[in-house]
């Protein structure tokens, strides 16, 4: 019933309804992960962030992206950083309020920056071209791993390269001080 | 239809959230938090441009998932970094780490 | 081409010396370094003489006037092809008497100077110093272009500069070496001045130039000079008398005489050579160097006269009541300049008119010689006694017999007693100002009779008298090497007043046929006695007649001995006036101003970048809002308002 008078009112499709919806949600859980007081909210409306996200790229049918960013986003990051709130006993605190002048100064930087962007981007004519979109993971597939002209096997080694000195590092950096030089010494002492 | 500047315009207010969000707050962690919204924003740019003006190529999706990649080894150093500073300074508030003051 | 090249080796020689044993001197040769630049000396003498001998006897007249010649040409400096800086050698009667004049005095002083700065540790650097002396004076007199002639003027006195403080332990003596060339240096601030103007109407630096475009009258230089004109005066007059300040600095003129007595700091032999023969006759050249300016252009000619005139009157009284021997020297020296000066101010031109010209450089070449002669001697004299006043002296004619004899001969031929050198050259100056005006020739009679006075009051006190006590003779008169220079000079001094001078030098080149007219010279002669009498019955022994005629005069006596207080004037000017009223605002002006403006500069510098500092907070927040911002600036920029 609501959907009909919607449609009537509006001109709008389901289309265009379901992409406004999901634009509220990422916009709005955005908000709610930059203001809460609490960190484990705020962790938690990042998430659903996300998950909208992915559901957008869903509605643009871009379904390999969607499973990327859910697998490694939602189900990596955000894993990681509830961790990291645990492992660092914020859990239940609450994250200190920033003085009033600075949230003043941000939001109104932000603002500028927002109507700047509007701006901008009103004055550009996009031209959508009416080609069809060929976005099965076959030809994902085979573009990855494809070294001549058009592939991208290049940018997957040196990402593949890039991910092995993030782990190196990240265990360097967080280890605790004195590990290394005890497995030394367990070394010796066999 | 909905056009490709709505999207843009959606992109560029999470963007803007994002780094509200960023001098916003008081804690590391909240700032990662801002940070992935930020380059968030940055992959739904990419994956629109690529599907609605350039639909031959597959630039935009191999763009949006290595930034994916990025943004996770980043991510994981970031945690990394913030669990040392945790251990020297017993806080993670943004404020402690000020060594390099004047 | 000419047969002059030679002439270049008289000036190089004593260079020579110079940079030998300035460079090596001391290491090397310090004890036979006079006989090197005695002998560098005697080989430019005697060229100097066989330069003269060709000049006047063999080459000799042409068209019935001595030549300029040009022995020696190049360019220097070019500015413009008009106007170039080139260094040469020019050979003119002048000149070439000059030569003969510095080599040969400049000789006797290296010969004197082996015996009396026997010992003296720094010997090698003396001679270096003589050489370079020798060396610039030479150079000025035959400059062929006036800024070649200032070149070697500011030289000449950098060397005398050097000789009268050789004994730089003495703060007196660096006092007056400073005195000397810092009042010469002003001097020749007005010599710059004049050789600008001249240069700029005379169209070229070039003596002979200049002179040509400046004398005929119809030129456009000549018009151009004296029509423009600056307080009433013609810009040519400023020029010469500008000139001729550089000239009167030089030569020790009212009043910038003020440093030829304090230059008597220097050793002995150094005053026979600079104070008496050749760098104080360096003024009265410059003036008969562009004598046919001066003689077209009376103004000048007058200030030449009276500035002459009232410097030899002065002196002549002031040396009346000196007591360091010295010291009466030097101003017996600044008189007889004086007597050439304005012998040169009562010149006319061409013919009988030009007598003045012929004298006063007849008197400059007899002058060199007994001067320098009775410096030499008081250079022995000081050498026995080892003072310099006159009341430790007295009766030495037992001691020194070689020396009362040269001295002797020395003051009469300054006094102008026949058949001494000095009659003739002072009875044509005399003469010539008798011809012009008879004020004139009465001031300067009786400025000779005062000369022949205060010459015989410091003989009879030097060498009759009762003996000081504490004067023993065992020294002796000193060894052959001083004795020599005295004998030869003692020659000359008779001698040379029989050269016909009129035939080889005059204002307009050609020979000037000089009478002795036997009535005219009686009375000059008659004054001279007279004042040798005066000294005589007043000095010859110990008596009580000096302080009753100094009682007597007793205003005129005590403004005599304190110098006529010219030195305190100087003293007080710059203390009170220039110190305080010029000095120390510029030094405020130079401290507060000029450096405070640069520290306030500095000082800015280090305030902003303290306050600029603060920006840097260490809070990643902080540097991410800078970051932001500026992309948001680049961004605006890059969009809507450069496109």
């Amino acid at each position: 019933m609501i959907y009909e008078l919607l449609k009537t009112s509006l001109a709008l499709t389901a289309h265009q309804i379901i992409f406004y919806l999901i634009a509220a949600t990422i916009l709005v859980t955005g908000l709610l992960a930059v203001t809460s007081p609490k960190i484990f909210r705020s962790a938690i409306f990042l998430l659903f962030s996300l998950l909208g996200i992915a559901g957008l790229y869903f509605w643009m049918e871009m379904e390999f992206v969607a499973a990327v960013q859910i697998s490694v986003y939602v189900g990596g990051i955000v894993v990681l950083i509830i961790f990291s709130i645990f492992l660092t006993e914020h859990a239940g605190k609450e994250a200190r309020k920033a003085p009033p002048v600075r949230t003043i100064a941000a939001s109104l930087a932000a603002l500028f920056g927002i109507i700047l962007g509007f701006l901008i981007i009103g004055q550009y004519p996009f031209a959508v071209s009416s080609e069809a979109f060929d976005n099965s993971v076959s030809r994902i597939g085979e573009a990855m791993l494809n070294y001549n002209e058009g592939g991208f096997s290049l940018p997957f080694e040196v990402v593949s390269i890039l991910l092995l000195a993030a782990m190196v590092g990240c265990i360097v950096v967080a280890m605790r001080p004195g590990v290394l030089s005890k497995t030394e010494k367990t070394k010796e002492e066999k | 239809m909905v056009p490709v500047s709505h999207i843009v315009l959606l992109s560029t207010a999470l963007f803007f959230i994002g780094m509200y969000g960023f001098l916003t707050r008081k804690n590391l962690i909240t700032m990662l938090m801002a940070i992935e919204l930020m380059l968030n924003s940055v992959n739904i740019n990419f994956v629109a441009f690529n599907k609605y003006l350039y639909p031959g190529k597959l630039d935009g999706v191999f763009f949006s998932i290595f930034i994916i990649a990025i943004a996770a080894a980043e991510a994981a150093v970031a945690i990394a970094i913030i669990i040392n500073l945790y251990r020297s300074h017993k806080t993670i508030d943004v404020d402690a780490a000020s060594e390099l003051k004047n | 081409m000419n047969g002059y090249e030679h002439t270049v080796w008289i000036l190089l020689l004593p260079l020579i010396g110079f940079v030998l044993l300035g460079l090596f001197g001391k290491k090397y040769f310090n004890k036979s370094a006079g006989i090197i630049g005695t002998a560098l000396l005697t080989i430019s003498a005697a060229l100097a003489l066989l330069t003269a001998y060709q000049y006047f006897f063999v080459n000799g007249l042409m068209n019935g006037v001595y030549p300029k010649v040009q022995a020696l040409k190049f360019t220097w400096l070019m500015f413009s092809p008009g106007l170039s800086i080139d260094m040469g050698i020019m050979l003119d009667p002048i000149s070439v008497m000059m030569l003969v004049v510095v080599t040969f005095v400049s000789l006797m002083v290296h010969i004197f100077s082996l015996g009396y700065m026997k010992g003296e540790e720094r010997f090698a650097t003396y001679y270096a110093f003589l050489g370079l002396f020798t060396f610039s004076m030479l150079a000025l007199v035959v400059s062929s272009n006036l800024f070649q002639m200032y070149m070697f003027w500011e030289l000449v006195g950098v060397s005398s500069y050097l000789l009268i403080g050789f004994y730089f332990q003495k703060p007196s003596a660096v006092a007056a070496s400073k005195k000397a060339f810092i009042v010469t240096r002003f001097a020749d601030l007005g010599f710059l001045i004049g050789i600008l103007i001249l240069a700029y109407y005379g169209r070229s630096l070039d003596f002979n130039t200049i002179i040509q475009t400046l004398t005929a009258q119809q030129s456009q230089g000549y018009l151009a000079a004296v029509s423009a004109s600056f307080l009433g005066v013609s810009a040519l007059t400023w020029g010469l008398t500008l000139v001729f300040m550089g000239g009167a600095g030089k030569s020790a003129m009212f009043p910038l005489h003020v440093w030829l007595p304090d230059a008597m700091e220097g050793p002995t032999p150094v005053s026979a050579l600079i104070h008496a023969a050749t760098m104080v006759v360096a003024g009265v050249y410059l003036v008969a160097r562009l004598f046919p300016l001066f003689a077209l252009n009376g103004a000048s000619l007058t200030i030449v006269l009276t500035v002459g005139l009232f410097s030899a009157l002065l002196a002549a009284v002031i040396a009346c009541t000196q007591t360091d021997i010295k010291r009466v020297l030097a101003y017996s020296t600044m008189s007889q300049i004086g007597f050439m000066m304005f012998a040169l101010g009562v010149s006319g031109y061409s013919g009988e008119a030009g007598l003045g010209y012929t004298a006063s450089m007849f008197h400059l070449f007899t002058h060199a010689f007994f001067k320098s002669l009775l410096f030499l001697c008081a250079g022995a004299v000081i050498h026995l006694v080892h003072s310099n006043e006159m009341k430790d002296m007295g009766g030495l004619r037992k001691y020194m017999p070689v020396t009362n004899i040269a001295f002797l001969v020395a003051c009469l031929a300054i006094a102008g007693i026949p058949p001494f050198a000095g009659f003739f050259s002072k009875e044509e100056i005399l003469l010539a100002s008798y011809n012009k005006d008879m004020l004139v020739y009465i001031v300067a009679l009786l400025t000779s009779g005062l000369t022949a006075f205060y010459m015989f009051r410091l003989y009879f006190s030097i060498f009759f008298r009762k003996a000081a006590p504490d004067i023993h003779g065992h020294q002796g008169e000193g060894p052959f090497s001083m004795k020599l220079p005295l004998i030869i000079l003692t020659i000359c001094a008779i001698g040379a007043g029989f050269i016909p001078f009129g035939k080889f030098v005059s204002a307009d080149g050609k020979p000037l046929e000089t009478h002795f007219h036997l009535m005219f010279s009686v009375l000059p002669v008659i004054v001279a006695l007279t004042g040798i009498a005066i000294a005589w019955w007043m000095y010859k022994k110990e008596s009580g007649k000096v302080e009753s005629v100094a009682r007597s005069m007793i205003g005129l006596y005590s403004a005599s001995k304190n110098k006529f207080y010219v030195d305190e004037l100087y003293l007080f000017i710059t203390k009170n006036i220039i110190f305080k009223w010029i000095g120390r605002p510029a030094a405020w002006l130079d401290r507060k101003v000029v450096d405070g403006s640069m520290n306030e500069i500095a000082n800015g510098t280090l305030e902003v970048s303290k306050s600029i500092r603060g920006m840097q907070s260490g809070k990643v927040q902080r540097y991410a809002l800078y970051f932001f911002a500026g992309i948001a600036f680049l961004l605006i920029a890059f969009i809507y308002i450069w496109k």
